[in-house]
């Protein structure tokens, strides 16, 4: 029986290996291809005179000043300020909201009372409040943490309360026919149902978050992609300009990217929506 | 046999909005002064129009809600709650999407506090019981309306309780796949033992499976009649519903389901 499961298990990985090269090669030329055609368009328009290349220079000359900056270090340090601000503030927010809002989600009376106050300053762009946290906290690290937590915090927070309220009434009654305790119920059925449309929240803050933050540092830092990209247009260091702005796409899908795929993990047992 | 379940006069009442009166609350009687008993190890059926309070009475047993008035008795002892000794199966299967089919017997076996490593011989057995051995780790999406239905009865009868509560459990199935759960769903009750209460509105299915049917009428819902079926060996005759005993007590349960009717049309 072993031998016969083995055997089994191994036709099936060498299947696996002879037909996935292929289909992985089809997979990346059908993904790859438009993205390539962006940057030969991006390469010759400048050259053949389309657009000025003092105000937008030739993907190549794009791609050797951020190779130089890569190579001095300089990239990295301003990568790493962002990432570490808006890291900090994103894992503050979803430290906070998901407990928050598993708790208001959870108790009618809390939610009605709060629902009000949440609108408001859901409403509020995070950005309109940015002189406020530079008053209130300086132009240090805390005042960028603290906006990028604000920006994280609303649609976390609201996009669990919902999740709560709208866990199938079914599942709840089919859990307390077998008599658990609310606790378990809370954790074994409420928690786990939630996930998804916890994650729609957690992957809108993690766009939020970056916006928020390359905003945030033009304004008022020494250091950072956002403050990078100001300083180079100001020194009209063009190429450099755009060499900020491609690693703030890269940090973008890092982000989105690691949220796809921890989202994956906490529900493998979604029906893929694309099968 | 001994009585296991008595209804004694039971009324649920719903507060709801007055349609007559703009912003009024009425009171709505969805089940009017039931009473019945279930013997121990019984089989019954109950049959009813939509909205004559099945759901209603089935939550009730199940101790999910409570009479306005009366009591319902289980083993001499008043329900007051939900409880291991009741196991109960939705129309919409209401398995747990994050489980696999195992995972979701698990759940009622974690509930009643059995030991992690009997888990695994446990929900085996359950799961060969209604024939899904090779299915254990699929997750509810990837399994047929007819085998989510199966998971979700071996998860009620994994935890091992006296009664099994069914509330339309075939009714959104292909007419073969419930032909063939009914009778599966009995040769189970002959293995197990166990007390069934299985509510439906189909007429041949309350026929074929009850050893009583209650009929309901509705508005409010109350007890029309508890016809006995005198059918034995359902298992044995593959073509049963063709019985002449069969096609008799049929026709008696549905001439009794549409007598109202009837009696509104001649008049
Ligand atoms: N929670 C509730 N509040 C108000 N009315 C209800 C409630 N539950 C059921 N009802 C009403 O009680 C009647 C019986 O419902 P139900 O037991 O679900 O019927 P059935 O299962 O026989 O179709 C219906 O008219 C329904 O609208
Ligand atoms: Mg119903």
């Amino acid at each position: 029986m072993v031998a016969i499961s083995k055997q089994v298990k191994s036709a099936k990985r060498l299947h696996k290996l002879t037909i996935n090269p292929l289909l992985a090669l089809q997979k990346l030329v059908k993904q790859s291809i438009v993205l390539l055609l962006f940057f030969v368009v991006w390469e010759i328009a400048p050259r053949i005179g389309l657009v000025d290349p003092a105000f937008f220079p030739a993907f190549s000359e794009v791609a050797s000043a951020w190779w130089n900056m890569l190579l001095s270090n300089e990239l990295f340090s301003h990568f790493s300020a962002s990432i570490t601000r808006s890291i900090a503030g994103f894992g503050l927010a979803i430290a906070i909201a998901i407990p928050l809002g598993l708790v208001i989600g959870w108790y009618p009376i809390a939610r009605d009372l709060l629902n009000p106050i949440l609108e408001l300053f859901r409403n509020t762009a995070a950005l309109a409040l940015l002189p406020v946290f530079i008053l209130l906290l300086g132009i240090g690290e805390t005042s960028k943490i603290a906006i990028v937590f604000f920006a994280c915090t609303w649609p976390i927070l609201l996009n669990t309360i919902a999740a709560v309220r709208n866990v199938d009434p079914l599942l709840i009654k089919s859990a307390r026919s077998m008599n658990i305790s609310s606790f378990s119920l809370f954790y074994k059925v409420i928690l786990p149902a939630s996930i998804p449309t916890m994650f729609t929240g957690i992957r809108m803050a993690g766009t939020g978050a970056i916006l928020v933050l390359i905003a945030a540092e033009m304004v008022g830092a020494k250091e950072g992609l956002g403050y990078f990209i100001t300083y180079s247009q100001y020194n009209f260091m063009i190429p450099e300009m755009y060499a900020g702005i491609l690693t703030i796409s890269i940090l973008g899908l890092i982000i989105n990217y690691g949220l796809l795929a921890l989202e994956k993990r906490l529900s493998r047992w979604k029906q893929d929506p694309t099968v | 046999m001994g009585e296991k379940i008595k209804v004694d006069r039971v009324t649920k009442t719903f507060v709801v909005r007055d349609s007559d009166q703009k912003g009024a609350r009425k009171e709505f009687t969805a089940i009017s002064n039931m009473e019945f008993s279930v013997k121990e190890g019984e089989f019954l059926t109950i049959v009813g129009p939509s909205g004559c309070g099945k759901s209603t009475l089935l939550d009730l047993l199940g101790g999910l809600s409570t009479p306005t008035k009366g009591r319902i008795l289980l083993d001499g002892q008043e329900i007051k709650g939900p409880g291991l000794d009741r196991g109960t199966v939705f129309q919409q299967y209401a398995l747990f999407p994050w489980k696999t089919a195992r995972g979701n017997i698990e759940f009622g076996l974690e509930a009643k506090g059995i030991p992690k490593r009997e888990w695994r011989a446990q929900s085996d057995h359950y799961l060969e019981l209604v024939g899904l051995k090779s299915f254990a780790d699929r997750y509810p999406h990837e399994l047929s309306g007819g085998m989510k239905q199966r998971v979700a009865i071996a998860r009620s009868l994994a935890f091992n309780p006296d009664v099994l509560l069914m509330d339309e459990p075939f009714a959104a199935l292909d007419a073969q796949t419930r032909e063939t759960l009914q009778s599966e769903l009995l040769r189970i009750w002959e293995k197990t033992k166990k007390t069934i209460i299985f509510i439906t509105h189909g007429i041949d299915e309350a026929v074929y499976l009850g050893q009583r049917v209650v009929i309901l009428s509705a508005n409010p819902g109350r007890i029309k009649k508890i016809v006995e079926i005198p059918l034995k060996h359902r298992l044995a005759d593959a073509d049963i519903r063709s019985n002449p005993e069969f096609v008799k007590a049929r026709h008696q349960v549905w001439s009794l389901l549409h007598e109202d009717e009837y009696a509104g049309l001649y008049i």
